[in-house]
């Protein structure tokens, strides 16, 4: 299974009208930033909900601890998400 | 001059309505699932660009809607151009031939904007936006599959190959389109020849894609009532309905 | 020892209602859970696409037609919406896709039915989306903060969903013989299946008290359930048309509709492969899938040649 096969994973923040803050309103995945840029504009603006849209790669954004915030869980980690890691579904988890 | 300003908004509004329904068939067979939403806007957009025109040209036929128009009129009656007609074979056709529609629509619209009939100006103020977009997206997967791997180009160049000979029919001058531009309605087809040549050219050369030579193949368009095999069956599917269920609203 | 303290306090967290977020320290059965529960939505989410889309090309009016391609399309963008809340789990979408395709993944059995008529289109947006809409705003309080954020988002657009559902009921209801025949059989072939799509009853749900503990959940099934039909019936009524139901009776005591037992024979037979369009939906995604890899790389390919060129610039 190709690691990158769906892209890279961007985060996506919206400006709802001039002079308000940007927002985060979620992410989307895409192969490079013109991509990213268009698909952002398909998936959250199709109902006028933006300004102005700002991609960033998820990779590249550097976050503060969580508030738990302890060294013994996560030194150095400063990606907004848990590292991509692959997990089994344990046995017995039934749909809910 | 009413004729063929019926036939024009035919032409314009049927050329998008099929356009629209080969995208329709494409729903959730996309290759990325943002892909498939960004194509579904484009197919919804040149719906509505549809509407706006069949809305028109019934207004002016008088006694008829867009709705009769889409859905109980013959094949013949049609006036969308071949391009539009030619199937999904893989996404290199859809993005090939969206592109060369979209290059067209682009200089189209432009001029349209300046129509002397408002009504097709107003449409087409709003449409150019939506155009301006499809344009810039399907240029960037031009690039992509052009660029992008050996099997992308192949595909790519297949799909340009196969379709040019439709592209011809875009720039054909009938009595309609000399009525249209003697008016300042619309352009004359054959007026955006250059401006569209170049344009593709430009794009698919720093693509990595060879030009074909062009083509005349048909003596009959689409944009004469003439169509290609493929619209019986667009449109058998998408009459159905409301042709099984004649006395039936929708 | 410290697992337990841990514990204490993500309770204490959940139980004042304060949302976890991607990288709060979690259960490992918590974040086991999720990743399930949200990829499954989205998986619901994109196969859901496939039984409306067998009647885009078919829409007997052009408002119509518009209207159900933008549904079909927010459908996707809901899909996109959950694999990016389930990403945050720290599993990547390849990887929900593989499992999907693996048959280790399940999606809502709802859309293994086939849709046979235009009525369907009525139908699945009236019922299936009015049960999903009745789980969804109450999943927009659960624990987990990007999955809340999703179904606030998801509520938001899934109302359109319903009346656009309905709307088209109405029309065949007060139509010709053939199309309220046509509105009928569809509400016959769905109101079921639609009913079981809040899943089994609280007594033979073994993980849902937990669920509910961790306030993944925030109601029990059988709550969802009743508040989805006493809503339903009553709109029903408004059509002029009967459910497949001869036990449906309003309860003046209870004040909500009782109901016939549920088959839940059929349920299971659908939920492990056996309904009319599992094979067929599953196959579909998998060939999209497939048909596109080339394209997938070639976006790939051109990306990294882009970053190349800048690079050396």
């Amino acid at each position: 299974m190709d690691n990158d096969d769906q892209g890279i994973l961007w985060e996506v923040f919206i400006q709802v009208k001039a002079g308000r803050p940007y927002k985060h309103i979620g992410s989307l995945h895409a192969y490079d930033k013109v991509m990213a840029m268009q698909s952002a504009r398909d998936l959250y603006t199709r109902r006028s909900e933006g300004n102005g849209i700002w991609i960033v790669k998820a990779d590249d954004i550097v976050s503060s601890e969580s508030r738990d915030g302890e060294a013994f869980f996560d030194p150095s980690n400063d990606k907004v998400y848990r590292h991509p890691t692959f997990y089994k579904i344990p046995d017995g988890v039934k749909h809910i | 001059m009413r004729n063929e300003l019926i036939d024009y908004c035919l032409r314009i509004g049927d050329s998008s309505l099929i356009l629209s329904h080969r995208i329709a068939e494409y729903c959730s067979k996309a290759p990325l699932l943002e892909e498939d939403l960004a194509i579904t806007n484009v197919g919804l957009d040149l719906l509505g660009q549809a509407e706006n025109f069949l809305t028109y040209a019934a207004e002016i036929k008088g006694n008829t809607n867009a709705d009769n128009l889409t859905f109980k009129r013959r094949e013949q009656d049609f006036r969308c151009l071949h391009l539009v007609q030619t199937p999904n074979t893989d996404f290199a056709f859809i993005l090939a031939r969206q592109f060369l529609i979209d290059v067209y629509h682009k200089l189209l619209f432009s001029k349209l904007v300046k129509s002397e009939d408002l009504t097709i100006s107003g449409i087409s103020k709003k449409a150019i936006k939506e155009i301006n977009y499809h344009f810039q997206r399907s240029s960037d997967w031009i690039k992509r599959l052009g660029l992008g791997t050996e099997e992308s180009n192949k595909r790519l160049q297949n799909a340009i190959n196969v379709l040019w000979m439709y592209t011809d029919e875009l720039f054909i001058d009938n009595e309609t389109d000399l009525i249209m531009s003697k008016n300042n309605i619309g352009p004359l087809s054959s007026s955006l020849k250059i401006e569209w040549t170049k344009i593709v050219n430009s794009a698919l050369n720093s693509s990595e894609i060879t030009t074909p030579e062009s083509d005349v193949y048909s003596l009959r368009y689409g944009k004469d009532g003439f169509h290609t095999e493929y619209l019986g069956y667009i449109l058998a599917e998408m009459q159905h309905l409301p042709l099984l269920y004649p006395d039936a609203k929708w | 020892m410290e697992d337990e303290i841990k514990l204490k306090e993500f309770q204490q967290k959940i139980d004042a209602n304060i949302k976890i977020e991607p990288k709060d320290w979690m259960p490992e059965k918590y974040r086991q859970t999720l990743i399930r529960q949200i990829s499954q939505h989205a998986h619901s989410e994109i196969i859901g696409m496939q039984p409306e889309g067998n009647w885009l090309t078919r829409a007997p009016s052009l408002r119509s037609k518009k209207i159900l391609m933008a549904k079909i399309q927010d459908e996707a963008g809901h899909g996109l919406y959950l694999y990016c809340a389930a990403e945050t789990l720290g599993v990547k979408r390849e990887q929900f896709l593989q499992w999907l395709h693996e048959g280790k993944a399940k999606y809502s059995s709802v859309f293994n039915y086939p849709t046979l008529t235009w009525a369907d289109m009525g139908a699945v947006g009236w019922l299936v989306d009015g049960a999903a809409i009745v789980n969804q705003v109450s999943l927009q309080g659960t624990s987990y903060g990007p999955y809340a954020r999703a179904m606030v988002k998801i509520c938001m657009e899934e109302s359109f969903h319903q009346r656009q559902g309905f709307e088209i009921m109405v029309e065949l209801a007060k139509g010709t013989k053939e199309q309220k025949q046509m509105a009928q059989d569809a509400l016959n072939r769905w109101w079921w299946p639609s009913v079981m799509m809040f899943g089994p009853h609280d007594s033979e749900s073994a993980h849902s008290n937990q669920s509910l503990k961790w306030k993944i959940k925030r109601a029990s099934n059988d709550e969802l359930r009743q508040s989805y039909i006493d809503k339903t019936i009553e709109q029903g009524h408004h059509l002029g048309l009967t459910f497949p139901d001869p036990n449906l009776k309003f309860n003046e005591t209870t004040k909500h509709y009782d109901y016939s037992p549920i088959d839940w024979d059929e349920f299971w037979n659908v939920v492990k492969g056996n309904g009319a369009g599992n094979k067929l939906r599953l196959k579909h995604h998998i060939k999209a899938h497939e048909d596109g890899k080339w394209v997938r790389e070639a976006a790939k390919s051109y990306a990294q040649k882009q970053n190349l060129i800048r690079k050396s610039a």
